[in-house]
């Protein structure tokens, strides 16, 4: 059934969720630290083990992969809902802040990556 | 009018589909006919998305975008955090927990190097345009890492408003710039497998740049980057008004 897929994919959400706050907690921080990160993993592992066990029906996986197809209209959403005009009347100082630091990184991408993969 | 009204006000999550559907429909439209397949509809659909929370922000003077424009409220709810992060999850099925578990160390450098990056480079500029003192010069840098680490950064060291408004606007016009220009600059810096996704996600940090920017560019490669990105925010927050600030502290004095 369709609500098992999207079951297992809140129940992964919500686990993941609570240990980034508890990460955070933990260090004393305001923030959730990689929430998102540990709910893909824990996705990852029980995916892989229904699948292993021969209990992951096409049905099922289908809930997840909805959501998943969904990711770029709510992504497209977000967009419209950034608060863009109030960014463009910060003035130049947040502008350069924003941008130049990004053009730069931009630029040493290509050598950073080559480095980091030795 | 009233009846649409009161329908586009009960069904706003309804509105919002249909909504994003036209942006890109007409999005994959200019792509293919008048691009010819050269910027992604994806990429394109984003950018319309951009534009319209610019304009929506500017008509009813809100802070969110085009949802604050009456019938359109739908769009907070289809572009929340809640429902980005949960559809990012989703994104994990199917890519490979090997290839993350071998290029993890690789995310974790780049966590830490990218933070540095931006802050110090931030903290540079912000000397430039006159500000002297280190709470200051620390929220603006944070503000360079993510929107949500300078306004963290900011209230943990007690930054006055001005200066937190100008570290959240650096943080969106990055995530902004990070959306728009990964597409078409994807070949030219390599980014085109998992390991070169979880250092970029690393590198750039902000979560909605990084997966919106990736989405355009291949859908493939959204899960590698959220991985790494997901902890950019908890790193910068961590780093910032610690580290960052005792080092700011020691270079420019009080």
């Amino acid at each position: 059934m369709v609500i098992y897929g999207v079951g297992l994919l809140a129940a992964c959400f919500l686990a993941g969720q609570f240990m980034g706050e508890s990460l955070g907690n933990l260090l004393g921080i305001e923030a959730n630290v990689g929430g998102v990160g540990f709910s893909m993993i824990l996705l990852m592992i029980s995916t892989q083990w229904f699948q292993k066990k021969g209990i992951l029906p096409a049905q099922t996986e289908q809930g997840i992969l909805f959501w998943s197809l969904m990711y770029i209209p709510i992504i497209i959403a977000m967009s419209a809902t950034q608060n863009v005009f109030a960014a463009f009347s910060q003035g130049i100082l947040a502008l350069m802040a924003g941008i130049l630091p990004t053009i730069l990184l931009f630029l040493c991408i290509p050598m950073l990556l080559k480095l980091l993969s030795k | 009018m009233t009846i649409l009204n009161k329908l586009f006000t009960v069904n706003a999550l309804i509105v919002a589909f249909l909504v994003v559907a036209i942006i890109t429909w007409l999005s994959t439209v200019i792509s293919q006919k008048l691009l010819k397949g050269k910027i992604p509809g994806a990429a394109i659909a984003i950018l319309c998305g951009l534009i319209l929370a610019f304009f929506g922000g500017k008509w009813s003077g809100g802070t969110k975008g085009i949802s604050d424009v009456a019938g359109l409220s739908g769009f907070a709810l289809l572009g929340s955090s809640m429902l980005r992060d949960f559809a990012v999850v989703a994104t994990a099925m199917g890519s490979s927990l090997k290839e993350m578990k071998k290029t993890g160390w690789i995310g974790a450098i780049s966590l830490v190097l990218g933070v540095f990056f931006f802050f110090f480079s931030e903290v540079g500029r912000a000397y430039a345009f006159g500000y002297r003192d280190a709470v200051s010069l620390t929220t603006i840098g944070a503000g360079a890492c993510t929107f949500i680490v300078g306004p963290v950064t900011g209230a943990a060291i007690g930054a006055n408003s001005s200066v937190i408004a100008i570290s959240i606007a650096a943080g969106v016009f990055k995530s902004v710039f990070v959306t728009i220009f990964t597409a078409p600059l994807a070949k030219w810096v390599g980014l085109n497998n998992p390991q070169a996704a979880m250092a970029y996600g690393g590198l750039m940090g902000t979560t909605s740049g990084v997966t919106a920017g990736l989405a355009a560019t291949d859908p493939k490669l959204v899960p590698y980057g959220a991985m790494t990105s997901t902890f950019a925010t908890g790193v910068g927050c961590l780093l910032c008004p610690s580290i960052c600030f005792f080092m700011v502290k020691f270079i420019f004095g009080q």
